[in-house]
């Protein structure tokens, strides 16, 4: 016996057969609209960023700082403990430089490339990081382990949001 | 429990657009299982069924949309959804239907259909994030794969001329595959690859598996039925499954921890003691040249900082040590997510059965592992499946 | 706070609403293998069909590929009118969004063979419909369809 007889069907079509209305297609876009509810730790993080500030949570448990700020360990699956400040400064784990936007169009010539980067955050325990983007800096300069520090927008801009942060840039 | 076995494998073609529908896509992979096993629908007790976030086929609660595409008509039907590790997750579900005693046989169907998602797939993934913490900076999984890419080059100083090997291996291989988008497609270069377009560094574009449609399925049968139905039943010999914390950039991404929990556990109930002189079969996920090598790494089936050199041995070739993705995997076939983890288990039904055509491994391969990995670079699922050979 | 009223700024950091307020995406759904057919025919000629599966005697309404019953590969084609029989109905009088429409819409399920097809009603007020009452289809003009389920206008009661 031979796994071809087994591969049926899966018929490919052009984007050329769609466009020309040979192949009858139905287009609809998702009419909806969200409002989270923040929760107590990560409503704390952003009236603190809204403030210019960078707070995470201590654990209980195993001694760790955690950024973002938890209500509970998600290690050892205890409530965490006191809130403390930690510095907004931080390490480059890790970072892309990106020619494309989420939905994979392409970013304009002459158009910055998002730098999305992991940025250890200094005061957390080692290691715990949060996803931001690199900015003033030229893509090539870009390192694993370079010093970044937070650039914030203006206070009166500033709306409780993770983008409170405009970038991190090289210090 | 009870022991478990493999009896019939099937799958649609992948395609980059498919005229089928959800539910025509998960009957003719659905359908061709059934006839590789000699069976009839009404000859399923339960249907195990997978698929990646309902956005993408654009049908929200699209277990229920799909059931009866999926053999589910009046049948205890559940779907299970872990994003990418989906594919392999559903028949570690599905085992457990039959291995407690509940069903004699199950159905487990997996299905994607992602060129519904308009203006691209990616943009989709969006969502997937936190809403509050991530979702403002506008990110989607290139990057995050990027991130974890080029976190996994430096620690052990791999090149992008590394990652694009493997890539190629897989692309290439995947010609082979009666089901692939490339099939008897002209061969790419490493060359090809590094200079294919970049998308984000260190990814570029023939670096990433290609956005597809396809079902895959597989039946699942008790030990007395699979041996009234079949003189070459594959034994499930281990499942496991393992999430890390969503958290995903407070953990250090150059090594898939999960994968490993995952493996071991799958390796102990196989009882495996040194998977890497056991196993004669890999079919670690793929989304992305360097995942494959990252995987192998987190399934013990080669040691950490170590996968580049064997690779460039050959120890992975067909005629290696180890044959990795003999199917082409996601690269070479196509990636139609929930799909894409069940190609892989079809892979090893068809190669321990001695029925992959050109593809066969050779030396009569006795033991072969398949993972999957998704969600938010969290979870792996891993199952180990393997024939007595008389 | 009514259930349609919105927050549309971040309160006190309690509520996060994003600044891309919709979802930022859309679908592209085909019609699949037996659906490319259906409407070919609903298009070019104004026909509804539908598949029968010989075993377990039932003709499926829009056609389909399989028998969800037996998982029989479906090609019996039939022609089945385009007269069905009024199986359910209701009456619309709000918008998605909450406001009431101008005009009450009547929708329908209809009993064509053996599926059952959701469509408006029109040609008739509330007081004329009753269930088990035949209704037909009426066709958008040839030049206007496209090969959709929209290109049956509505379907209006059958008076003989």
């Amino acid at each position: 016996m031979d796994h071809k007889e087994f591969i049926r069907g899966g018929t490919a079509l052009s984007e050329d057969e769609i466009k020309s209305g040979k192949i009858f297609v139905e287009e609809d876009a998702l009419d909806c609209r969200y409002a989270w509810d923040t929760g107590v730790a990560i409503g704390r993080y952003l009236a603190e960023l809204k403030k210019g500030k960078i707070i995470a949570k201590k654990t209980n448990c195993c001694d760790r700082i955690m950024i973002p700020p938890r209500m509970f360990c998600e290690l050892c699956y205890r409530p965490s403990g006191a809130w403390t400040y930690v510095q907004d400064t931080g390490v480059v784990n890790t970072f892309s430089i990106s020619n494309i936007y989420y939905d994979a169009s392409r970013v304009p010539s002459g158009e910055p490339n998002p730098m999305p980067a992991v940025i250890e955050i200094d005061g957390a325990s080692k290691g715990m990081g949060i996803m931001h983007l690199l900015g003033e800096v030229k893509p090539e300069d870009v390192k694993i382990g370079m010093k970044v520090k937070a650039v914030w927008k203006p206070e009166s801009e500033r709306t409780g949001s993770i983008t409170d942060i405009e970038y991190f840039k090289p210090y | 429990m009870r022991k478990v076995a493999v009896v019939g494998a099937g799958m649609t073609k992948f395609a980059r657009r498919a005229l089928e529908t959800p539910k025509e896509l998960s009957y003719q992979a659905s359908k061709a299982a059934l006839d590789s096993a000699g069976m009839k629908l009404k000859d399923i007790d339960c249907v195990a069924h997978g698929s990646a976030p309902d956005a993408f086929d654009g049908i929200h609660q699209k277990g229920e949309y799909l059931a009866d595409g999926c053999g589910g008509w009046n049948k205890p039907t559940m779907r299970v959804f872990v994003g990418g590790a989906t594919g392999v997750h559903a028949i570690a579900h599905g085992w457990y239907h039959v291995a407690s005693g509940l069903a004699d046989t199950c159905l487990v169907v997996c299905e994607e259909k992602m060129s519904s998602a308009m203006p691209h797939a990616q943009a989709f993934f969006l969502t997937i994030f936190d809403a509050i913490t991530e979702r403002a900076l506008g990110l989607n999984l290139i990057w995050i794969f990027a991130l974890e890419m080029k976190r996994y080059m430096e620690r052990y100083g791999y090149t992008k001329e590394d990652m694009a090997l493997s890539a190629m291996k897989n692309k290439n291989q995947g010609l082979k595959h009666p089901a692939s988008q490339f099939y008897g497609g002209n061969e790419l270069t490493v060359e090809d690859i590094l200079n294919s377009e970049v998308m984000a560094s260190p990814v570029s574009r023939l670096d990433v598996s290609p956005v597809s449609d396809g079902a895959a399925a597989i039946v699942l049968a008790s030990e007395r039925t699979a041996r009234r139905l079949t003189d070459k039943p594959v034994w499930i010999e281990g499942v496991g499954w393992c999430l890390d914390t969503a958290y995903w950039a407070t953990r250090d991404l150059y090594y898939p921890r999960y994968t490993e929990i995952a493996a071991r556990k799958a390796y102990k109930m196989a009882g495996i003691r040194e998977p890497h002189k056991e196993i004669n079969i890999a079919e670690p996920y793929d989304p992305f040249g360097y995942k494959q090598l990252h995987h192998m790494e987190g399934l013990l089936l080669s040691p950490k900082g170590k996968t580049v050199e064997l690779l460039r041995d050959g120890h992975f070739d067909m005629d290696g040590n180890l044959p990795m993705c003999p199917s082409g995997g996601l690269l070479g076939v196509g990636n139609p997510i929930a799909a894409a983890g069940t190609l892989k288990l079809c892979e090893l039904f068809w190669q321990l059965r001695g029925e992959a055509g050109e593809r066969q491994v050779p030396g009569n391969p006795r033991l072969g592992v398949a993972q999957a990995w998704g969600d938010l670079m969290q979870v792996s699922s891993v199952v180990v499946m393997g024939i007595n050979n008389a | 706070m009514g259930i349609l009223e919105r927050i549309t700024k971040n309160v006190d950091n309690k509520y996060w609403y994003p600044e891309n307020d919709t979802f930022p995406v859309k679908n592209r759904y085909t019609a699949g293998v037996a659906g490319q057919k259906f409407f070919q025919e609903l298009k070019d000629n104004g026909k509804i069909y539908g598949t029968t599966c010989a075993a377990c005697k039932l003709t499926f309404v829009p056609a389909k590929l399989f028998c969800e019953q037996c998982f029989a590969e479906l090609d019996d084609w039939v022609d089945v009118g385009t007269t069905g029989i009024l199986w359910s109905w209701t009456i619309a009088y709000k918008n998605k969004d909450d406001s009431k429409k101008e005009t009450p819409t009547l929708l329908a399920a209809i009993r064509l063979a053996d599926g059952l097809l959701v469509h408006w009603l029109g040609e008739c007020s509330p007081e004329d419909v009753e269930i088990g009452m035949p209704v037909t289809a009426v066709f958008k003009d040839p030049g206007e369809r496209e090969g959709s389920l929209l290109d049956i206008g509505h379907f209006k009661p059958v008076i003989s």
